[in-house]
């Protein structure tokens, strides 16, 4: 059988992504219900192996798995991949150039000012 | 009935930024309006709500994002549909009130509870824009429903056990002598509790040709695997091509090793190469990332369609 260490720290993994999922309400989602209704059932008093048990924990692991790394990836592609492109307002910028303030107008159509310049 | 303006996914108007007290209403509010306008369905379609519904809607709430075209509420919640016609049951999502659809249109529908919740969670999770990329038991889902490439259950199969042959634990360098031995000392238990489990002879080879796979073997896993149903044959193939290898997927299907195992299984030689020369995280850490996620979506979806005793509608059937 897999090694997956003891069941509460995967309970309190999970309940940690939950909370990094949905906040401060994280006690109302369904998930949250549904893990420790889970738990609970299958929650073993005496001292044989339970298989159900261990599949439950089974697919706990793999959920808190899913979780963390999902959250990780996002993390790290936030950091290192998600620059995105820039605004218009940045590439006016980079020239030295502001964008005209016009309600309603188009900004290709009135020329742009200098960043430099008087107002 | 309230007529409070519900904010719909993917509005681009302007008008979505109006924010006032009364879109925002308690959760079980939107339940009861989801609740009266069910009941106007025609009972003669063949499905009517189940009486009690669970109480899974999270809290509504809204993340205006002044000077952003994109916001999304995140409200997805569950309803049982109870058949009692010929069709199945199953769950499905509701995001925003409005039912979920997979990208071919068709109604978004899983047999299993469990899984119904998570891909609910995954919708929940997306907070400014949606990432489809993040969503993996979603696509899944969705392949599964779709059929895209069209594949039945035996081009699946022979699909599924062609890796077999291309297996990365059967792929063995000769040099550098470290990275042989290190593959020897982990991949070899593997290989052998597969061979033991099923009965087979698969081996190991070092040449570019590979192992040679008898059609024992082959039939072997063939039947093996003809005894899981559609939507489960389609996660064990995911789970196959993101980790590359028949004998892992086949490990973690029987919980014989972790998610976080087999995906450093199959990395074995990467990880080898990262001990020597280095970490680079803006890279191997998010291709660990994207496949320790994949991998337990696949795993997960495969178990959750596969289970027999906690559902309680019938299992979709192709």
């Amino acid at each position: 059988m897999a090694t997956l260490g003891s069941p509460l720290r995967t309970l309190r993994g999970l309940l940690r992504e939950l909370r990094h999922v949905s906040g401060r309400a994280y006690r109302d989602t369904a998930a949250y219900r549904h893990i420790l209704a889970a738990f609970r059932a299958h929650r073993v008093t005496s001292e044989k192996l339970c298989r159900a048990q261990q599949e439950l924990h089974f697919q706990a692991a793999t959920y808190l798995c899913l979780l963390r790394s999902v959250r990780q990836h996002q993390a790290l592609h936030r950091e290192y991949h998600g620059r995105g492109e820039r605004s218009p307002e940045e590439v006016a910028g980079l020239v030295g150039f502001r964008l005209p303030r016009q309600p309603g107008g188009r900004a290709e159509a009135a020329p742009c000012r200098p960043l430099l310049g008087t107002k | 009935m309230p007529a409070a303006p519900v904010v719909q996914m993917g509005c681009l108007s302007p008008a979505c930024f109006v924010l006032s007290s009364s879109v925002i209403k308690p959760w079980w509010e939107s339940f009861q309006h989801h609740l009266g306008e069910g009941q106007c369905q025609n009972v003669d379609d063949g499905w009517k709500l189940a009486d009690s519904m669970p109480s899974s809607a999270p809290a509504l709430s809204l993340f205006p994002l002044w000077g952003s075209l994109l916001f999304l509420s995140a409200c997805s919640s569950l309803i049982p549909q109870d058949f009692y016609s010929d069709s199945p049951g199953g769950f499905e999502i509701n995001l925003d009130h409005r039912k979920l659809k997979t990208p071919q249109a068709k109604l978004f529908t899983v047999p299993s509870e469990a899984l119904a919740i998570a891909v609910a969670t995954e919708w929940d999770s997306q907070k400014d824009t949606i990432k489809f990329y993040t969503m993996h038991l979603t696509t899944l889902c969705n392949t599964a429903l779709d059929n895209p490439t069209q594949r039945n259950k035996v081009q699946l199969i022979r699909a599924a056990v062609k890796f077999l042959e291309t297996d990365t634990l059967c792929y063995r360098v000769e040099e550098p002598a470290a990275l042989a031995e290190l593959q020897k000392k982990e991949w070899d238990p593997i290989v052998a509790w597969a061979e033991k489990r099923y009965n087979v002879a698969i081996g190991s080879s070092t040449s570019i040709m590979g192992p040679n796979i008898s059609a024992s073997t082959r039939d072997t896993f063939i039947s093996h695997l003809a005894s899981y149903n559609m939507w489960a044959l389609q996660g064990i193939e995911y789970v196959i091509t993101q980790l590359k290898s028949l004998i892992l997927s086949m490990g973690l299907i029987d919980r014989h090793i972790t998610v976080e195992k087999a995906v450093l299984l199959s990395r074995l030689e990467e990880e080898y190469q990262i001990q020597r020369w280095g970490n680079v995280e803006w890279a191997h850490d998010y291709d660990l990332c994207e496949l320790r996620a994949r991998a337990a979506a696949g795993t997960l979806f495969v178990h959750l369609c596969s289970e027999s005793s906690t559902v309680k509608h019938k299992l979709l059937q192709d």
